[in-house]
């Protein structure tokens, strides 16, 4: 049952559109979606100058706890703050449910493929999945080739971005099980909105979320190598210059475990360790925000100095356990993306819970041809990219940008897939003193130890450029904390 | 702790304390400028450059005003406060964890003056003024330093680095001054000017402090036994050496790892060297070469730290 929104709430709406796209707090018709009626109520009953006086202490309140972007040139110690939008973003019990099966499933099938492409390929010898592609794949390591890793997880901290389309129905966008980021945003997100409407919390039942860091830890202790019963825990980081850095030390510390950078371990006889001002303590976990390319001179490439020279062998003799594995960014390539609904029902023999988003795979020429002919119309993206670059948005974009993609993509067809522009859904965010629809995405954190666990909701990304459908952080995005309600 | 984060701390603390002593000697190197002595400009401008031991080239072409800014702005002259400024700046920004929100901020407001238009502008009007206000933000930084951090680990190497500084800083000073004295009969004859003296505690703050433990009656003994052999004065190097001991003692003492004996031979042979002597002992000797052994000391303990918490081989590390 949906209720006709105030007065004041209609005021605060001003001229918000509602068109085909799904809004998150209304029906087409106007009327609020059931769950965000109080809500609703609470945002209308508040006078505009409280609003903002809210926004301000929200605002602060991201300052003093420290989660910003750096900009760190010589002469420069700027902080931005990543945006936040106070308006909460809500998800029922039910909904969620659903969402957490269809993950779970998913996770559990991604890491079968993963152990299976790296040993005996029956996947690729079934035809499932084009031998080539993977192959063909810049993130394919053969290094983990007929190595058997920890606990058989391939992938144990992974974020999948979910859209909801006009249906109302939530689906995946893609995975991201390299090394996913924007975990300190939603923990900070839910810390501040506490602040800023502690009003709601009682009136609803928000599940927490505040226990990832623990949930976390618990992973990773889960995949220490046999025989270390009091494991030594490590988080890599590229360093201060890297964008995400102030994540990493937030989960560091969060965690209580150490934050090391490359040229503080060494590998002796295989076994890693960390230089400290007591001697060399050895490493048992190293939960690693750095990528592949860059983790050991030794094995990948030799030019990096954020990595550890001899790691991957200390990896490979089973002395110590990096979580991600190497070399899973061969399944959160968007080309393979396109067949994970087959890569579903070949482990787990079920039909995926949550569906793909159709994918136009350009390596084959029927789909190829189809996506050159009609690229103002569809989404066009580079397989191994993340952060929204290397993107071309059809129906947004010029005839100039549109040839130079058709260039781009005939040149190096393995490099890109193409997808319907979707009319993914739209939540009210406060813009000034009126709320106006933004496109949102949802990015669930997902863990995969003992088991999987997916804490409730996730971070909701806003594209918050009025039209942008670009919800990276990176190009102009920002953030809602989400809510899954009991 | 890590050795890097060690390593950083450290050299964020020494940085800051040499700013610190260079504002302060630049201060009243430039105050008894004003006075027209025996010394031109030239000349204390030279001992100026000599107490700060700053390496060669800093010329001076007779401009007061030109040589201070150098000394103070120049960003590529690692003698320069501003230099120093910003390498204990990059030292901190790559701890951030270690330290407070308030000593980051503090560290990043001093920063961001060195290179304002508003520097200038005060150093136009008043050196003097200006190196105040240097000084005033490196107290405030130590101040947060102290409340808002975990007297742990961290803590004791940033006093580590802070008081080995300033022992060798204090040495240097001091070397200088007795050294020109011994060699310059005239002045020993008609003993140091009172400016001199006078300015020679104020290098050190130690101003009030020595008339409090003595009088108003400067000596130059006098001045040497207080900055040399007080153990309650802050500026003194025994008080600087036992607050090192105490620093490398408190970083063993966290340790499981067997502690250096040759670490702790040097603290403990320079602390036994300025607590069992006594000022006349020292000038029956030379003053000169006793504290240049001090100096040298000062650099080996600082090797030996290195060699124990940093940069150990992995071999001997692993060897036990």
């Amino acid at each position: 049952m949906c209720a006709a929104p105030s007065a004041e709430l209609e005021t605060l709406f001003g001229d918000y559109v509602l068109d085909g796209a799904y809004d998150e707090m209304r029906t087409r018709d106007g009327s609020l979606r059931e769950e965000y009626a109080s809500l609703a109520e609470m945002l209308a009953s508040l006078p505009p100058a409280e609003l903002r006086r809210r926004k301000q202490a929200a605002d602060l309140s991201f300052l003093t706890q420290g989660i910003t972007f750096t900009v760190y040139g010589r002469e420069e110690g700027t902080e931005r703050i990543f945006p936040y939008d106070l308006v909460p973003r809500l998800i029922t019990g039910a909904e969620w449910t659903k969402i957490e099966h269809g993950l779970t499933q998913r996770i559990t099938a991604l890491n079968e493929f993963l152990i299976d492409v790296y040993s005996e390929a029956r996947i690729l010898n079934d035809g499932i999945v084009p031998r080539e592609l993977v192959y063909t794949c810049k993130h394919y390591r053969r290094q983990m080739r007929g190595f058997r890793v920890p606990r058989n997880l391939y992938i144990s901290i992974i974020g999948s971005d979910l859209l909801r389309l006009s249906s109302g129905e939530f689906v995946v966008l893609e995975d991201n099980l390299r090394v996913p980021s924007g975990v300190s945003y939603m923990l900070s997100n839910r810390r501040v909105t506490k602040r800023v409407f502690p009003e709601l919390f009682h009136n609803y039942g928000v599940r927490p979320i505040e226990h990832y860091p623990q949930l976390l830890l618990a992973t990773l202790r889960s995949v220490a190598p046999e025989g270390r019963p009091d494991p030594k825990i490590v988080l890599l980081t590229p360093g201060v210059f890297n964008s995400a850095y102030f994540e990493h030390a937030f989960l560091a510390r969060q965690m209580g475990i150490d934050l090391v950078e490359g040229r503080d371990l060494v590998t002796h006889d295989n076994v890693v360790y960390m230089r400290t001002t007591d001697g060399l303590k050895r490493v048992d976990v190293i939960y690693r925000r750095v990528d592949d390319d860059f983790s050991d001179p030794q094995t990948f490439r030799s030019d990096s100095i954020l990595g550890c020279a001899g790691l991957f062998s200390a990896y490979r003799a089973g002395n110590v356990t990096v979580t991600n594995a190497f070399g899973t960014g061969l399944a959160d390539d968007k080309a393979v993306y396109a067949y994970v609904p087959q890569i579903i029902r070949y482990y787990l023999d079920q039909d995926p819970i949550l569906p793909n988003v159709e994918t136009f795979v350009l390596t084959d020429d029927k789909q190829r041809d189809h996506v050159l002919a009609n690229l103002d119309k569809l989404v066009v993206k580079a397989v191994g990219e993340s952060g929204g670059y290397g993107m071309l948005i059809g129906p947004q974009s010029s005839s100039v940008e549109r040839a130079t993609f058709a260039d781009q993509i005939r040149a190096n067809p393995r490099n890109y897939i193409a997808q319907p522009t979707l009319d993914f859904s739209r939540s009210p965010c406060l813009i000034g003193d009126r709320l106006e629809a933004r496109h949102v995405d949802l990015r669930p954190y997902i863990l995969f130890g003992d088991k999987v666990s997916i804490v409730p909701g996730g971070l909701t990304r806003v594209a918050l450029q009025k039209g942008s459908l670009v919800v990276n952080s990176s190009q102009g995005g920002g953030s809602k904390d989400t809510w899954v309600l009991d | 702790m890590l050795s890097r984060v060690a390593d950083n701390l450290y050299w964020m603390s020494r940085y800051l304390e040499r700013a610190e002593n260079t504002a302060r000697q630049l201060d009243v190197t430039m105050t008894q400028m004003l006075d027209s002595g025996e010394a031109t400009p030239n000349i204390r401008w030279n001992r100026l450059v000599d107490c700060l031991a700053v390496p060669s080239p800093f010329e001076w072409t007779g401009d007061v005003e030109e040589a201070a800014r150098g000394l103070i702005f120049d960003r590529d002259n690692p003698a320069s406060i501003t230099y120093c400024a910003t390498s204990a700046r990059e030292n901190a920004g790559q701890v951030r964890e270690e330290i407070s929100t308030e000593q980051w901020q503090r560290l990043n407001r001093l920063y961001h003056h060195m290179h304002s238009p508003l520097a200038q502008e005060q150093f136009s009007n008043s050196v003097g003024e200006f190196l105040s206000t240097v000084i005033d933000g490196i107290h405030l930084f130590k101040g947060v330093t102290d409340t808002t951090m975990i007297h742990g680990l961290g803590w004791q190497f940033i006093r580590l680095g802070r008081y080995l500084e300033r022992a060798y800083a204090t040495a240097t000073l001091l070397e200088v001054f007795v050294k020109q004295a011994e060699s310059d009969h005239d002045a020993r004859r008609a003993g140091y000017t009172f400016l001199d003296q006078v300015g020679l505690l104020r290098c050190c703050t130690a101003f009030e402090a020595y008339c409090q433990f003595y009088t108003a009656e400067v000596t130059t003994e006098r001045i040497l036994e207080f900055l040399l052999l007080n153990s309650q004065f802050p500026h003194a190097i025994l008080y600087s050496v036992d607050s090192t001991l105490q620093a490398i003692d408190a970083i063993q003492q966290a340790s499981n790892r067997r502690p250096s004996d040759e670490l702790k031979a040097s603290v403990g042979r320079l602390q036994a060297m300025l607590s069992y002597t006594t000022i006349q002992e020292i000038y029956a000797g030379s003053a000169g070469q006793f504290l240049n052994s001090i100096r040298r000391e000062c650099i080996r303990i600082h090797e030996q730290i290195f060699r124990h918490f940093v940069n150990y081989s992995i071999q001997a590390a692993l060897g036990g």
